[in-house]
């Protein structure tokens, strides 16, 4: 009889607690709404949802999920007022890790004191449209305070894909990312007998003509590509629609499936060492000792990551090829395969990636914010700077074809190649019509789940399975099609 | 003829046991080399192959990795030190106040008590995590070190330990005998208890120290911003993030760091340690 | 009478301190345990999840969580991953445990240097699961130090990360080293703790060392090997440093590698509490019935 009375006792216990925490259970306390405010009827003005905070916070928030930017900031920045203090939090942006994070720091940025509110953060192409269409990301116009003369000079398309639906422009950009195929020159010319890039880029013009080229290097015991996921941005941004519907159905691109067979056959063949993209192998790949004949990249990544595993002794730091020409120059002649890689198009125009900066309501730093923006992605001169360092391409039409035009602009680590001269007219042509905010998540799962399948681990069908799972995991609300 | 066969059937199946032991101290011990080895290469070295012997860039990896401004190693050493330690000292006074009023009194409720601790201890912390995250933020509590600190108060493996600890080595005819002096029950705890507990407290802290060093999941959920990270997390930070691989050198030093520490105070407490185990098992 | 009534007033005042002694521990269990306990599964009955940055719910669907999880997910698989991979790594723990127990404790044997062998396995048991996950990540990669090895001595590279036996292999072997010490030391203060008489007894009574092991040695344990069987399955339940670093997150070539917790953190990442909460019930019952079922099996045979 005693242990039925304790029994019921901590029965009822428990039921009294439940109900405690129900009563409190409806409340979420991470979000400051349930339901965000129906934006649609108003002014692009009052689209940030709240009055900015105009003036000088103490702290300045950056939030990205590399450190990119953070290099660049440091480098070519300068216009920190003394009493101010940069953080950086940087996510890495593996399983939406960093669009997670960010998230709930942007749903709390009400509640949250002045010091850790965030006043900037990145955003890549692949998410972008979820932060431009929310109002967590202020109008650079109406609310942040550039003027339409500010930003004349950058190539329109990277202004239209952070546009939102009424117009306002919410985001901005330094660099524009047309997509390019870098090859190893010594290995071209054993394979092709030349590594002028006019010749090698009538040698891959054509993805049959790439098939070909491949066949040859394997015969010579090269490999023409690193591993699964180089070629997938090709493929991947030529789609003919988004990767999600309106009806939140997932929508596998027939571009999709083409980088599935051709990465299929050329594993099979084994014109390619297995790798996936930033893993040791890939990074390996492009080092002194890789056998690889080229890579998929946009120019973002040419000083991002190309440079560095080039190497073979680290460039010291702080040293760049406008601030210590001397010292560059001594600290990159024969490193590693320095000045033994070149660029071209490649066998289809595309683009890769793009990081945006946006700024976040309710930041308390809009001046400086300003002041960021307009430098960072509207001054030529810091622009062009940026290049003749890095060689990334910069967001400024003029910039770019002025160094486009220049005989003497040449890249010492590109072989003496002016690529932006490449570039300067594809660029204006890039088409970001067709993202969605959900590509991240779905980019990244389809190369992971199909890698299985290149590896001969599963078949198709399990691989596609496997995808959709995954998918669901990371957006519940997104539906499998019949 | 039969004892002497017999003696070198002995000797023979020594020696293989003593084999089959090396064998398995250097399967346990040949990781730790590599990475020690490694940590002391720069990534063009690690890059090109395996290596027996040391390199020489162990200080400009050390350098490297405190320098890193995307890993605030330092910072992490220092928050899981401070979080590990916190833990300790929690666990060990409250177990042994928990199991000394369990000991002691006579209370009605004591079986149902010690059951209902038992019955925590089955329970996976895992489980209830969604309840803690989300409960924590009402309290405004994310992001914040308290949540990996407090719930240590309440150890139910660390209560059982001293609870055995103190069936044996705690007569009741000494609390009774400080009574009579006229002592306060919680002085008898402080002053009297605890000094006799210490060998169970010694062996608990360092076990609760180390389980609270390497504690992942919770932490991963609990803490946002870098300067509260502790070393676990930071571990997985590198694992994910792509641009941090660039520097294997780095990759392997943070490892270290995570490692080593541990394992140098370990070699000089090891006999305590085991001894604990030991002890604990015996007691079940 | 008044003597009696003296000392039962004593013992009630004590008593007193007692529960006040009592008062931190079950504070702290009710905040930190109990309320997240009854919260989590409050949430089980909720559709509650993240898209983008709107929030979807509150809402209540009563069973529909449980229903997604037990039927419509890959939920079974990941059980069995998560079975597999450890047994995979507790068979060989609990044999070798076994017979290194009783080399070290056996007295005929009389090996020197014992102290060494147990510092050295007990070793791994301290190490942070996540920092030697991330090693083994490191050595184990394809172009890591053992396909170096195993290069330079004429084989073929072998890829650990991407085929499915390697990758569970790794993740056993690693539960193996970080435990098997642990394990021997606990059996081996067990095995010491038997009575020498009742040992003598039986090889007077003719009983071999296999025999006397089987029949004597082993019913003798039964409370140490218990307590090691229940408490690896939980934590074998509860496996996840090892294989979440090891893999990313990702669970391994063809989510082979996908445990339970695995699965349980991707839905709190995605912040999908509702799918989330009725996971956790679900492994709560599995748990609690497993212990109980082990617990029951092993001590009814007395």
């Amino acid at each position: 009889m005693k242990k039925i009375k304790r029994i019921i006792a901590s029965m009822l216990a428990f039921t009294l607690l439940f109900v405690v925490v129900a009563c409190n259970g409806t409340k979420d306390p991470d979000t400051t709404t349930t339901k965000l405010p129906d934006t649609s009827n108003e002014t692009p003005k009052e689209s940030g949802g709240q009055e900015p905070v105009a003036g000088q916070g103490k702290v300045l928030n950056i939030w990205g999920w590399n450190d990119e930017f953070q290099g660049l900031f440091e480098n070519y920045f300068g216009g920190v007022p003394d009493d101010v203090e940069v953080k950086f939090t940087l996510v890495p942006s593996d399983d939406n890790a960093y669009q997670n994070a960010l998230d709930e720091a942007l749903l709390s940025q009400e509640n949250a004191p002045d010091d850790e509110k965030i006043d900037l953060f990145l955003v890549e192409a692949d998410y972008a449209l979820k932060y431009v269409n929310s109002p967590y990301t202020l109008d650079i116009i109406n609310d942040v305070g550039l003027t339409q003369e500010d930003i004349a000079g950058q190539y329109t398309y990277t202004q239209e894909i952070v546009t939102d639906s009424d117009g306002a422009i919410k985001g901005t950009s330094w660099q524009a990312t047309p997509g390019l195929f870098a090859y190893r020159r010594s290995i071209a010319k054993d394979v092709l007998g030349t590594d002028d890039p006019d010749e090698v880029q009538l040698a891959l013009s054509t993805w049959d003509k790439f098939y070909e080229v491949a066949e040859k290097a394997h015969a010579k015991g090269y490999k023409m590509l690193s591993g699964y996921d180089d070629s997938y941005r090709t493929f991947s941004n030529n789609v003919s629609s988004p990767w999600v519907d309106d009806k939140l159905n997932i929508v596998i691109d027939d571009n999709v499936y083409a980088w599935i067979d051709q990465t299929k056959d050329f594993t099979d063949k084994g014109y390619n060492n297995g790798s996936s993209l930033w893993d040791d192998q890939w990074a390996a790949d492009q080092g002194p000792d890789g056998k690889v004949f080229g890579f998929f990249y946009s120019t973002w990544g040419i000083n991002f990551t190309l440079l560095g595993n080039a190497l073979d002794t680290p460039l010291p730091d702080g040293v760049s090829a406008t601030g210590d020409p001397d010292a560059f120059k001594e600290a990159t002649e024969g490193n590693g395969i320095f000045g033994d890689y070149g660029v071209i198009e490649g066998p289809q125009n595309y683009y890769w990636g793009g990081s945006w900066l946006c700024a976040a309501t309710g930041s308390d730093n809009l001046d400086l914010v300003k002041d960021i923006m307009i430098k960072m992605t509207c001054d030529a001169d810091t622009l062009i700077k940026i290049t003749q360092d890095t060689q990334d391409f910069t967001n400024n039409v003029e910039a770019m074809e002025t160094l486009a035009a220049d005989d003497d602009f040449a890249s010492a680590f590109l072989g003496g190649q002016n690529h932006i001269a490449l570039f300067a007219e594809s660029a204006k042509g890039i088409d970001m019509s067709n993202i969605s905010a959900y590509d991240q998540g779905l980019n990244e799962g389809i190369q992971t789940a199909f890698r299985d399948y290149f590896n001969d681990n599963v078949d198709f069908e399990t691989a596609l399975d496997n995808f959709y799972v995954n998918a669901i995991e990371k957006y519940p609300e997104l539906k499998r099609p019949e | 003829m039969r004892i002497e066969q017999e003696i070198r059937i002995r000797k023979f199946n020594k020696a293989l046991i003593y084999l089959v032991l090396i064998l398995l101290t250097l399967i346990c011990l040949f990781p730790f080399y590599l990475l020690i080895v490694n940590a002391t290469r720069a990534h063009s070295e690690i890059q090109k192959g395996f290596s027996a012997t040391f390199g020489s860039f162990f200080w400009t990896n050390l350098k490297n990795v405190l320098d890193n401004k995307q890993l605030p190693v330092l910072r992490g050493i220092v928050n899981s030190f401070l979080i590990a330690a916190s833990s300790a000292l929690l666990a060990t006074y409250f177990s042994a106040l928990t199991a000394f009023s369990i000991h002691v009194y006579d209370l009605k409720l004591k079986q149902f008590i010690f059951s209902v601790i038992l019955l925590i201890m089955m329970i996976p912390n895992q489980v209830y995590a969604l309840g803690f995250v989300r409960w924590m933020g009402t309290l405004g509590l994310m992001d914040s070190h308290i949540p990996l600190i407090l719930p240590a108060v309440s150890s139910p493996v660390v209560f059982y330990f001293m609870l055995s600890y103190m069936q044996s080595n705690l007569p009741l005819a000494m609390i009774e005998a400080a009574r009579m002096d006229g002592a306060s029950e919680f002085r008898i705890f402080n002053q009297m208890v605890l000094p006799i507990m210490k060998p169970a407290i010694a062996v608990q802290a360092i076990f609760t120290f180390v389980g609270s060093w390497n504690n992942y999941f919770i932490p991963s959920l609990i803490i946002r911003t870098a300067d509260k990270k502790t070393l676990p997390i930071l571990i997985a930070q590198l694992r994910s993030a792509d641009y941090l691989k660039f520097d294997m050198g780095q990759v392997y030093m943070l490892i270290f760091l995570a490692i080593i520490p541990i394992l140098i105070i370990y070699i000089f407490l090891s006999k305590y340690i085991v001894r604990g185990v030991a002890v604990g098992a015996v007691k079940e | 009478m008044k003597k009696l009534c003296r000392q039962s007033r004593k013992s009630i005042s004590y008593a007193k301190w007692g529960y006040i002694f009592l008062l931190p521990f079950f504070v702290v269990f009710i905040i930190f345990t109990l309320i997240p306990l009854a919260s989590t599964i409050y949430y089980s009955f909720f559709e509650n999840y993240m898209s983008g940055l709107t929030q979807i719910g509150p809402k209540f669907i009563g069973l529909d969580n449980y229903r997604k999880i037990l039927l419509e997910s890959d939920l079974p698989k990941y059980a069995w991953n998560t079975f597999l991979i450890w047994t995979l790594g507790f068979i060989p723990q609990i044999l070798i445990s076994l017979v290194l127990a009783l080399w070290f404790s056996s007295k005929r044997l009389d090996l020197k240097f014992t102290r060494f062998y147990k510092t050295v396995i007990y070793m791994p048991n301290l190490i942070m699961a996540a920092a030697f996950s991330m090693l083994f990540f490191a050595l184990f990669s394809d172009v890591g130090p053992v396909n170096n090895i195993l290069i330079a001595l004429g084989h073929q590279p072998f890829s650990f990360l991407q085929s499915v036996s390697g990758n569970r292999g790794l993740i056993a072997l690693m539960n193996f080293l970080l435990w098997f010490g642990n394990t021997t030391i606990l059996i081996m203060a067990a095995v010491m703790g038997i009575d020498d008489s009742i040992i003598e007894a039986a090889q007077i009574d003719g009983a071999g060392p296999w025999k006397t092991f089987i029949h004597v040695t082993l019913p003798s344990i039964r409370p140490i090997l218990v307590y090691v069987i229940i408490t690896s399955m939980i934590g074998g339940i509860q496996m996840f440093d090892v294989p979440q670093i090891l893999t990313n997150g990702r669970g391994g070539p063809n989510r082979s590698s996908m445990t339970l917790i695995m699965y349980l953190n991707n839905h709190l990442y995605s912040k999908n509490y509702g799918l989330a909460g009725a996971l956790s019930v679900i492994l709560l019952i599995a748990t609690s019935l497993l212990s109980l079922i082990v617990y029951r099996n092993l001590t009814e045979k007395e």
